[in-house]
């Protein structure tokens, strides 16, 4: 296949999961702004009022980048998740697995549909933010990064979810069990300085406790974490993710009998 | 309703001088096997060559590995042993080639319900590379021709069954492939509906497209195709030409439709051999296939009994089909 059919391929499956999720604006878009604008209102704006600073900077403002960050998890894996699952369970997905489209472009598509979902809603709620805190970006290159990274990660973890799953039970229980204690634990609404030192050996095998804190950084200038080897470890995470996912891919794991 | 086969809206024929077309295998299956995890023997040794060109019926009871080998072909399923070559690729070693050369119409509908008419048809012409003006311009092409055109811009779930199957035949064509393998395509369609449907893969297939066909509908497989093998168990216990096969009916059973009634007792003093009355206005008689039929209606002549009609009691590829299994 040609390089530009491959292209051309990746953009039909990158429009069709753009299409997919702003079709269904009302159930993707809006209930997370809903859910993290209740966040600014009742964390950061009625309770962090008495809270008062954290990590040097107003509660609200401290909660603001973890919140993005929580958005943007949670949609760029819910989208690969569900999209992958559901057109597993239609077998819709035949209609890519018996074209010619190599694996990794099928893996890239997806990815990057997920990486749109995540980055959309982290907008939406970085516009909304705006209502509540008074923010400036300290490191546009670092902000950029970091959460195409970040959304890339969940994005892989989410193809690999809907490839072991065999029903919806299956794409729920991970979200459930080990994506939401992840991120409430990473740092979204405290400061590590705040832990016991049991509590932050705990949370430094927490990686999204990193991708929080580096984020943090690129809006604030403030971090609990190396921003170079919190970079690091993302790029490691892809690299393993995306190798494990195309392995799987290629294995034909859930997809070919 | 589907439009009427045309040339100027078949897919593109494929240049191929006679000798080549005598000669090229569109595709060969070598000694196929496949045992599911489950520890089910799906092919025990399928072999099987179809020409390019060919109208080839594939035809099998239920379970005898029809799907599975479909499947194999078109890399949804994984052989456990053997070869698939598709014009002389091997559809594992040049997955990308024999993938472009293919177009697959599955049994199950098997695209998303909440997605548009053309939006899926479009999609799949973009998975093969296809630039979106091509892309729209192939999608408006097979909608017309499939009768879907009116309804391109409606969510899929919207349509009957028939239309369901048509829009998978459209998305199946849409990379104009040289090679077409349909999975009981007209299963659920009305009558009418299936009429014209022939009447369009015959049309694709004069242009040059290779099609193998599965059905239940064994009229179908002797109106449509040139060739056939009847897979069982497995195995393929058939593979000929349609005339060929027909040639091998032993016999036939004929019903014949009588202009006035006649008496069971009166029919019986005809002494027509191994002719069975039904009702006074019909009776049913086995021929044997160089049997002359001639003798049986001067018999009825000199009783002075009119024949309004006759007709064969069975499809004769069914009689066929049925006699094979149970021979196998």
């Amino acid at each position: 296949m040609q390089a530009n059919y491959k292209y051309i391929a990746f953009e039909t499956i990158l429009i069709k999961e753009i299409r997919r999720f702003a079709r269904i604006w009302v159930q993707t878009l809006v209930p997370p702004a809903i859910t993290i604008g209740l966040y600014f209102l009742i964390f950061g704006n009625l309770i962090g009022r008495r809270i008062g600073d954290m990590g040097g900077y107003g509660y609200m403002e401290f909660i603001v980048p973890g919140l993005i960050m929580m958005a943007v998890i949670q949609n760029s894996y819910a989208n690969v998740v569900s999209s992958f699952f559901s057109q597993k369970f239609q077998r819709s997905i035949e209609e890519l697995l018996v074209s010619p489209v190599p694996n990794y472009v099928i893996l890239c598509g997806f990815v990057a549909g997920g990486v749109a979902r995540g980055l959309a809603v982290g907008f939406i709620v970085m516009l909304m933010s705006f209502a509540f805190a008074d923010l400036s970006i300290h490191s546009f290159p670092v902000t950029i990064i970091v959460v195409v990274m970040t959304a890339v990660v969940f994005s892989l973890a989410g193809f690999l979810n809907a490839l072991f799953a065999n029903s919806f039970d299956d794409i729920s229980i991970i979200p459930t069990f080990v994506l939401t204690p992840l991120i409430y634990l990473g740092g979204v609404f405290y400061s590590v300085e705040l832990l016991p030192s049991a509590g932050r050996i705990v949370s430094s095998f927490n990686p999204i406790f990193y991708m929080v804190n580096t984020f943090r950084y690129g809006i604030l200038g403030t971090s609990d974490v190396n921003i170079y080897s919190s970079l690091g470890m993302l790029t490691l995470f892809v690299a393993i993710l995306y190798g494990f996912s195309l392995y799987l891919l290629r294995k034909g794991t859930g997809l070919r009998h | 309703m589907m439009a009427p086969a045309d040339d100027s809206v078949a897919p593109r024929a494929h240049p191929v001088s006679s000798e080549v077309t005598r000669m090229t295998i569109a595709i060969s299956i070598k000694d196929l096997h496949k045992t599911y995890a489950n520890g089910h023997q799906a092919l025990k040794g399928v072999n099987l060559d179809v020409s390019e060109g060919d109208f080839f019926a594939l035809l099998g009871p239920n379970g005898a590995g029809k799907s599975t080998t479909i499947g194999v072909i078109s890399t949804l399923v994984r052989q456990t042993s053997g070869t698939v070559t598709v014009y002389g690729r091997n559809v594992e070693t040049h997955v990308y080639e024999t993938k472009l050369d293919l177009g697959i119409v599955p049994q199950e509908v098997n695209f998303s319900l909440f997605e548009k008419v053309a939006d899926i048809v479009m999609t799949q012409a973009g998975y093969y590379g296809l630039p979106r003006p091509l892309a729209r311009e192939r999608t408006e092409k097979y909608l017309r021709k499939l009768g879907l055109w009116d309804k391109r811009d409606n969510r899929a779930r919207m349509l009957s069954g028939g239309m369901k199957r048509r829009l998978m035949i459209a998305r199946a064509l849409v990379h104009e492939p040289r090679l077409l393998i349909l999975d009981e395509p007209t299963a659920g369609v009305d009558i009418e509906l299936r009429r014209s449907m022939w009447d369009f893969l015959q049309e694709i297939n004069r242009n040059g497209t290779t099609i193998i066909l599965t059905t239940h509908y064994l009229e179908e497989a002797e109106t449509l195709c040139r060739n056939i093998a009847i897979i069982d168990e497995g195995r393929i216990i058939e593979n000929t030409s349609m005339k060929k096969l027909l040639d091998k009916l032993d016999s036939q059973t004929l019903i014949f439709d009588l202009r006035h009634e006649i008496e069971e007792t009166a029919f019986a003093a005809l002494g027509l051999d191994r002719a069975r009355w039904v009702d006074p206005c019909t009776f049913e008689i086995d021929i044997g296939c160089d049997e002359d039929i001639n003798c049986i209606f001067a018999q009825l002549e000199d009783g002075s009994i009119g024949v309004k009609g006759m007709r064969n009691k069975t499809n004769r590829l069914e009689q066929l089909f049925l006699s094979r299994l149970k021979g196998a």
